[in-house]
């Protein structure tokens, strides 16, 4: 304001130079938004996605020029989220309809609540046009949870289930021996002999959330003969299996688990791991392409601890899914059908190396010599594991519901946090396994509640 | 919101009383564009958090757009997580404001005295405020308390402490800890800024009449800064009231429920259960609350000024 006042009458004139400043300003812009919308014209079009931050997104992210080169008439647009952050994203677009995005990253618990909303797009069409997609070569396990009504609605970009990682040395040390298919209670036996001061038996992970401690927790829950469920929806979390179940797991936690348990999540667990501060560690089948020295060298591999069910691995699949309120469907699917082809994993093993490969999505995958050698001792199991979890029966009393280490409804993700904040009471000590249970029963029967009519 | 309208309505009500009334509006034509912007931003938002209150809206049911009277609100009252929830907001905020205000008075008090490197000093206090909260309170997790490497239980080792998860054994202790460490270097700004508007001739003429160091601070000082006091304590409140960063990095409102605040709640409430009718709810009670809180801040706010403008 001063500035203006002391101005001479010379620089009047100023006013009109910073007008035609501003219409150019304004002109440039106005140029670079048409240009930067493609015209609008249909010549080059520019989708979105919204991706998981894992370091498969991120190889993604660096060969999308491989496919512009390609497809010179589609621009993406690789949005990457913290897995939260992702899903409250997606999910508000998508209950909106806003259509930001073209595809995103959903995971196998999303894909069926979604199908049958309408909110994603039915794929079976599309991948019916392209007769190399090869849609058969999905592992089974992975494709049953990606459809709905035996339609896929989304396809796989990364498979995962859980197994037991061990570090061969420690435990041959104490003489212990880990079978392939191994019960829990080997496994506890096994961690309290190779517990020590300075290596501890077993990492699980401890830290609250649906997707961390619960997942390896209901697994356990799973095969002890628990469920979330009973046929008529009434709620079962004040059963002797789950008493038995989250016990077992604290107790395991306490006598031979790694200290801080309540934020042990699967980074936490897998930097233990890696700097052998723990002999044993039953997680995502992700971890070990993740190991590296003493630990890539010296691990063994077993299938996810078992008592009364067999097979009691988890599944997950982060897949790429199309919503309905997308304007641009079909350069979405171009890009879906590539970025989940054969020739996509071994692009990504050519160019960024074997070991970079996304697991768990086609069986051809793990014929690949060079894949093979590559992830060594955990791709069979991997493999296997994918394909024995069921999400249709992971229990071994029949449920309602689909969902290996979680329930297949809208409540679940609200649920299940409360319930694995309750058991991280627990897990601190500062509440019984009867008490937490108590609170969880009342939480999960509110929910059931709303489906028994 | 509510400080802006009270300040605006304050001190037109002294202009009008001077100047006619077609002369106070040409004054306030040029406020106008500020105040339709901040009644925009505002107050439609707020209206609308109002209106969704009454459904029982959920994102991801479709059809659930159904009107729901005082459903929303009756919940409040019954559910037992949002009397977990403001239970552990009123924990929070009191003993966050009682402890930041009794180190900020020390803290003050000190700097208020000849000490050596005075300056270093106040910038060092005052460093803990200027830190983003998320980053603190991801210092305070993964670098202070972390239980395999942290720096307490490292240096509490050798009294037998070395492997305490403090933060999942202590939660509303370490949430409070931490929001002590942000909170007492804006107390000690506030109690120090009254500390030196004290006039040193009547410590001195206490000193005189024999009064010991004590006596002088509880019938002296501590009377004349009184009103800071309540000043920082209510405006600190305002904020405290709404803390949500530091929970999100340090507890995540657990473990259960034992440091979920009514901010927080409306997170989990509106972003895991995606009921926007519910917390839109739980958003209005909220900013009644505050609006009590601030209403008391203002009236200490001007009660100063006016103290001030009498000298």
């Amino acid at each position: 304001m001063t500035e203006r006042k002391l101005r001479s009458p010379d620089h009047r004139p100023r006013p009109r130079s910073a007008v035609t400043l501003v219409a150019g300003l304004v002109l440039l812009l106005v140029g670079a938004a048409c240009s930067g919308a493609g015209g609008g014209g249909g010549t080059s079009q520019t989708i979105t996605l919204a991706a998981v931050d894992n370091p498969q997104m991120a190889d993604l992210k660096q060969l999308v020029s491989e496919f512009t080169s390609k497809h010179s008439d589609i621009q993406v647009k690789i949005v990457t989220l913290p897995e939260d952050q992702l899903r409250q994203q997606v999910t508000q677009d998508v209950a909106a309809k806003s259509g930001r995005y073209d595809l995103f990253t959903i995971g196998t618990y999303e894909v069926p609540l979604w199908a049958k909303k309408g909110w994603i797009e039915d794929l079976a069409p599309y991948i019916a046009k392209d007769s190399s997609y090869a849609p058969d070569d999905l592992i089974p396990g992975i494709k049953t949870a990606l459809s709905y009504k035996n339609d896929l609605y989304a396809v796989p970009f990364y498979g995962e289930s859980s197994m037991l990682m061990y570090r061969k040395d420690f435990l041959a040390a104490k003489g212990v021996t880990m079978p392939d298919h191994p019960t829990w209670d080997q496994v506890a036996a096994a961690a309290r002999a190779v517990n020590s001061s300075s290596v501890n038996g077993i990492c699980l992970r401890g830290l609250p959330g649906w997707g961390e401690q619960l997942a390896p927790l209901t697994t356990v829950v799973n095969t002890f003969g628990g469920r979330w469920f009973d046929q008529n929806w009434n709620a079962t979390l004040n059963t002797p299996q789950w008493k038995d179940a989250v016990t077992f797991y604290v107790n395991l936690l306490r006598t031979a688990g790694e200290p801080g348990a309540g934020n042990a999540g699967f980074t936490e667990c897998l930097n233990a791991y890696n700097n052998g501060k723990v002999a044993m560690w039953y997680d995502a089948t992700v971890g070990a392409s993740n190991f590296t020295g003493d630990a890539a060298k010296n691990s063994g591999y077993a299938f996810a601890p078992t008592k009364v069910k067999d097979w009691s691995g988890w599944l997950w699949a982060w897949s790429l899914g199309m919503p309905s309120s997308s304007k641009k469907k079909d350069a979405a699917w171009t890009f879906a059908n590539w970025a989940t082809s054969k020739d996509y994993i071994k692009l990504v093993g050519t160019k960024l190396g074997w070991s970079h490969v996304p697991p768990g999505t086609r069986t051809s995958t793990y014929s690949l010599p060079e894949y093979q050698a590559a992830a060594g001792g955990f791709a069979q199991v991997t493999l296997e594991s994918i394909a024995h979890a069921d999400v249709n029966h992971s229990t071994v009393d029949p449920v309602p519901y689909i969902g290996v280490q979680y329930v297949d409804i809208d409540e679940f993700q609200q649920l299940g946090d409360q319930v694995s904040q309750e058991f991280a009471k627990v897990i601190a000590g500062t509440q019984t396994v009867d008490q937490a249970l108590v609170k969880a029963q009342a939480l999960a029967a509110a929910v059931g509640k709303t489906y028994q009519h | 919101m509510s400080i802006l309208r009270s300040v605006g309505i304050g001190g037109a009500r002294d202009a009008a009383a001077s100047v006619s009334r077609r002369d106070a509006w040409t004054r306030r034509l040029p406020l106008l564009p500020a105040f339709i912007y901040v009644f925009l931003l505002t107050q439609i938002p707020f209206v609308l958090t109002i209106y969704y209150s009454f459904f029982s809206w959920n994102l991801l049911k479709e059809g659930s757009f159904q009107f729901a009277g005082l459903d929303n609100y009756t919940r409040l009252v019954t559910n037992e997580s949002i009397r977990t929830a403001i239970l552990n907001t009123v924990i929070l905020t009191l003993s966050v404001i009682a402890i930041s205000v009794i180190l900020g008075m020390a803290v003050a008090m000190l700097l208020n005295s000849e000490v050596f490197g005075k300056g270093i000093m106040r910038t060092l206090m005052i460093a803990p405020f200027l830190i983003m909260p998320t980053a603190g309170a991801l210092i305070w997790k993964d670098t202070l308390l972390n239980p395999l490497f942290g720096l307490l239980p490292y240096l509490l080792s050798p009294f037998g402490l070395g492997r305490v998860d403090w933060v999942n054994r202590f939660p509303m202790a370490t949430v409070v800890a931490v929001e002590v460490w942000r909170w007492t270097p804006f107390m000690m700004l506030i109690i120090l800024a009254g500390l030196q508007s004290q006039n040193p001739e009547v410590l001195e003429a206490a000193r005189v009449d024999g009064a010991n160091p004590l006596q002088a601070f509880r019938r002296i000082t501590l009377p004349l800064v009184r009103p800071f006091i309540e000043l920082g304590a209510l405006l600190g409140s305002l904020f405290v009231v709404q803390t949500y960063d530091s929970i999100f990095m340090l507890t995540y409102g657990g473990p259960g429920e034992d440091t979920t605040n009514i901010p927080f709640l409306l997170y989990l409430v509106a972003f895991q259960g995606y009921s926007i009718g519910q917390a839109s709810a739980i958003g209005v009670v909220a900013v009644i609350i505050t609006i009590l809180v601030a209403t008391f801040a203002l009236r200490t706010l001007f009660s100063i000024f006016q103290v001030e403008a009498r000298r």
